[in-house]
């Protein structure tokens, strides 16, 4: 397949000098705004995440200050007085939170961040497959959420600021419900964060299936890398769909066309179907990487291989075909057909037992293990516990008949923040300490790491996990206000979400003392449990690594 | 640092093109939502970011090609091309399930209000003949597979005047594919809003149709290309990457017209009647 004639292949050591490829760091512009540097990409990726997270956290810390006594205490005042504006800026609050979280804070750390550093590394390849491409999957996420921002102060339903959809921005709401422009923004930089994503899973595939150094096999790779090759096939697969239905969305909003709208035929739950085939897939989109993240710091500080691996690698790929054909377990109460709920509710449980292999293998992992608690040890451990408790309250959710009682209240908020605030984060969290001697060239500070896991992880339990008593006692999401009845475990709640953001004290601290004054990190700092390529390299890598590939015995 | 690299693989410089075409897209979107809600500059910068766009395609893709033709694509770099292409491809293909899954939703199950009347296709909807051009459309396409092929064959044994032919005629079908689509689009008795059925048509074959003038521009620069003496019968994937697209832009074709054109005319109802 891939020939070339011997003389041109030739021709390209005369050549090779002859134009830039040379091996010299770039100017401050050129290397950071024109880069085809995967490292350097993945630091813009990081920092772009940190950014978007601060904003998102930010936004959820007002949504708490304003749940925390019953009654309207604080939307009113800043939206004037007026107690409609007030509700929509509720709305329009829990959207952009929902979206920056997911598009703009996990994916892009997640993949974009500690995927480019450590995918390539890890397989023994110079950088990635398309390193330019690599680049505008960057940078189109600047738009995105320029756009974003946007949206919240232009109009959206006539007379209000903003996109008061919920990220998953239903019609009619976010049709006739929005005529402002302000859904057509969110919908625009929803295209340009898709193009990113679909851009960025070409790269990772192709840079995973062809790059790996000689010896790398599939089942040798590190199961980091499997978990962003699976995670690559799942956005390949999925963002173009979600693309397809929210253009619809905006030819319906714009060109006249009734997709969604009953009036001329159309069926506002297709919009749902056609979401949710992309958004179940997504869920696992952020939670996949995290499982190899925690695969990868559950291996090193037990100083064992990770058990079973090929199981591991295998129930990621069973998670991320299931995840697929259960997309309907989000439409239970919008009159499917008993026997559809049947099947997804079947289809939903069946994911129960792949997740179960790697909760499973991640204890068996550190069984017997030499387990040190370093602070990204204790994140992944918090990871493995919180994120079972999310999945078991997941299983609970998944079933049809129960799910018609809990659809839409806070136990569904409880569920998914367990699964990600308490799960991605976590994950996110362990891999930033994990690697952050690596990134920078300095350890960061152990007892401000631990201090930051502790308060965070009473944070954050104090704040969404009174969330299942109310949603069992029947509040429902996406209302700025409730009865009274619903007042002491929201003020516990908020009083969490206090807690959290003093943990995030101890984070900033942390990184900022760490990369000006923190001691210098060693190639290796965690010992022989760290077994991937990443540590044998220094730290901070040269600028390109594997001039000369590294061979997999 | 001697730069002293022992691997094939493709270690690429500072490119400005990442960064200026996705701040277009942000012109683009930016003056498209304006336009959208009729403010005056909206058409204006909608096409000031259209117009960057396809100047950072123009530019990016060039500096591509100046890097095949120094010998940057070495073999694995080559692949790397085409799993890249095919896997782009497969998103694509995702794209269309999208706009066929509405299509279903809506045909399958047609809606018993007003707009559709329980039937499929909806009432009091003059649906188009499959058999006059969607058929013509659909022989110009298969036809149009045929051609690059021959050019690709002809590529192969060295044959460049049987490479211009092939490429020139696949143009052409396919700048004939297009004006009968539009054609077809003036001279169709129903408009894409306010009715599922014009929503569906129109939303699908619109793509379809806007992808076979992306895959027609595409075939253009390989021609181009070959007049400029570039492509070797053995290292030619730009070529070849334009034309796996013109066979993936033939297949959805062909779904469209049996899916659409023909199941879904008054000759595929009354099939699917029995009568």
């Amino acid at each position: 397949m891939a020939e070339t004639t011997a003389a041109h292949y030739d021709a390209h050591g005369d050549h090779a000098h002859a134009h830039h490829d040379d091996h010299h760091t770039p100017g401050f512009f050129a290397r950071w705004f024109l880069s085809t540097n995967h490292k350097d990409i993945g630091t813009l990726y990081l920092i772009f995440a940190i950014v978007a997270g601060i904003i998102g956290g930010a936004i959820s810390g007002v949504m708490r200050l304003e749940l925390a006594e019953p009654g309207m205490q604080y939307l009113p005042v800043w939206a004037g007085g007026n107690i409609d504006a007030a509700y929509h800026m509720w709305n329009a609050f829990i959207t952009a939170h929902g979206l920056i979280m997911v598009f703009f804070m996990v994916m892009p750390a997640m993949i974009g961040g500690f995927g480019n550093w450590f995918v390539p590394i890890m397989i023994g390849a110079p950088d990635m497959a398309f390193p330019r491409m690599n680049n505008i999957s960057f940078w189109l996420i600047i738009p995105a959420f320029l756009l974003l921002l946007a949206s919240m102060f232009v109009e959206g339903p006539a007379g209000f600021n903003g996109a008061g959809t919920g990220w998953t921005v239903y019609p009619t709401l976010s049709t006739s419900g929005h005529p402002g422009p302000a859904v057509d923004l969110a919908i625009f930089s929803l295209h340009l964060a898709g193009a990113s994503s679909i851009l960025g899973a070409i790269n990772f595939i192709t840079t995973i299936f062809n790059m790996r150094a000689p010896g790398m096999t599939l089942h040798k790779m590190p199961l980091f890398v499997w978990s962003v090759l699976v995670t690559a096939w799942l956005l390949l697969l999925s963002l173009p769909v979600l693309a397809g239905a929210i253009t619809m969305m905006l030819t319906d909003r714009n060109f006249g066309t009734t997709f969604f709208d009953p009036a001329g035929g159309g069926d506002p739950i297709l919009y749902q179907h056609l979401f949710w085939f992309f958004g179940h897939p997504e869920v696992y989109i952020m939670i996949l990487p995290g499982f190899g993240i925690v695969s990868q710091v559950v291996a090193t500080f037990s100083r064992k291989p990770a058990f079973g691996y090929l199981g591991m690698a295998y129930a990621m790929v069973a998670i991320g075909f299931i995840g697929f054909i259960v997309w309907a377990h989000h439409m239970y109460t919008v009159g499917l057909d008993v026997n559809v709920k049947l099947y997804f509710t079947a289809a939903t449980m069946i994911i129960a037992v792949p997740t179960g292999i790697k909760i499973f293998s991640w204890i068996a992992t550190m069984w017997g293990g030499s387990i040190s608690f370093e602070t990204p040890m204790l994140w992944a451990i918090g990871f493995i516990i919180m994120f079972t408790l999310g999945g078991v309250t997941g299983v609970v959710l998944s079933n049809a008949g129960v799910d018609t009682i809990m659809h839409d209240t806070y136990y569904v908020v409880a569920h998914f923040h367990y699964v990600l605030s308490l799960g991605a984060v976590f994950a996110l969290f362990a891999g930033f300490y994990y690697w952050f001697p690596k990134m920078s060239g300095r350890m960061y500070n152990e007892v401000l790491g631990k201090l930051h896991f502790w308060v965070f992880f009473i944070g954050v339990n104090v704040m969404f996990f009174p969330m299942h008593f109310l949603g069992q006692d029947g509040m429902p999401r996406r209302y700025p206000d409730y009865p009274d009845a619903f007042a002491y475990w929201n003020h516990i709640a908020s009083l969490g979400y206090v807690i959290m953001a003093v943990g995030m004290v101890f984070f900033f601290v942390n990184v900022i003392i760490s990369l000006i004054g923190g001691k210098k990190a060693a190639d290796n700092p965690w010992g022989e449990g760290a077994t991937t390529l990443e540590w044998t390299l220094s730290s901070p890598p040269p600028f390109h690594q594997f001039e000369t590939l590294p061979e997999i015995k | 640092m001697a730069g002293a690299k022992n691997h094939d693989f493709h270690i690429l410089p500072p490119s400005p093109w990442p960064l200026i075409g996705a701040f277009s897209a942000l012109t683009m979107a930016a003056g498209g939502v304006g336009w959208m809600h009729e403010q005056a500059w909206g058409g204006w910068v909608f096409f000031l970011g259209f117009a960057f766009v396809l100047f950072t395609f123009y530019s990016w893709w060039s500096d591509v090609i100046r890097e095949a033709n120094t010998g940057d694509h070495t073999p694995v770099v080559q692949l790397h091309h085409r799993y890249g292409m095919i896997l782009f491809i497969a998103s694509e293909v995702m794209f269309f399930v999208a706009w066929f899954w509405a299509y279903f939703d809506a045909a399958l199950y047609p809606d018993t209000g007003e707009a559709v009347g329980g039937v499929w296709p909806p009432h009091g909807i003059e649906v188009l003949d499959p058999f006059v051009y969607p058929l013509l459309n659909t022989l110009i396409l298969l036809l149009s597979g045929t051609t690059v092929t021959w050019a690709h064959h002809a590529l192969i044994h060295g044959d460049r005047e049987g490479l211009k032919k092939g490429l020139w005629l696949t143009v052409i079908l396919g700048f004939i594919f297009s004006c009968v689509q539009a054609y077809e689009y003036s001279h169709a008795a129903f408009g894409m809003a306010g009715n599922i059925y014009g929503a569906t048509f129109y939303m699908a074959t619109g793509f379809h149709g806007f992808h076979v003038i992306v895959g027609t521009i595409f075939l253009i620069v390989c021609l181009i290309r070959t007049y400029k003496g570039d492509f070797t019968p053995k290292q030619h994937f730009g070529f070849e990457a334009a034309a796996w697209y013109w066979h993936f832009v033939d297949v959805v074709w062909l779904f469209l017209f049996v899916a659409i054109y023909v199941w879904g005319s008054d000759f595929g109802a009354a099939v699917v009647a029995g009568h």
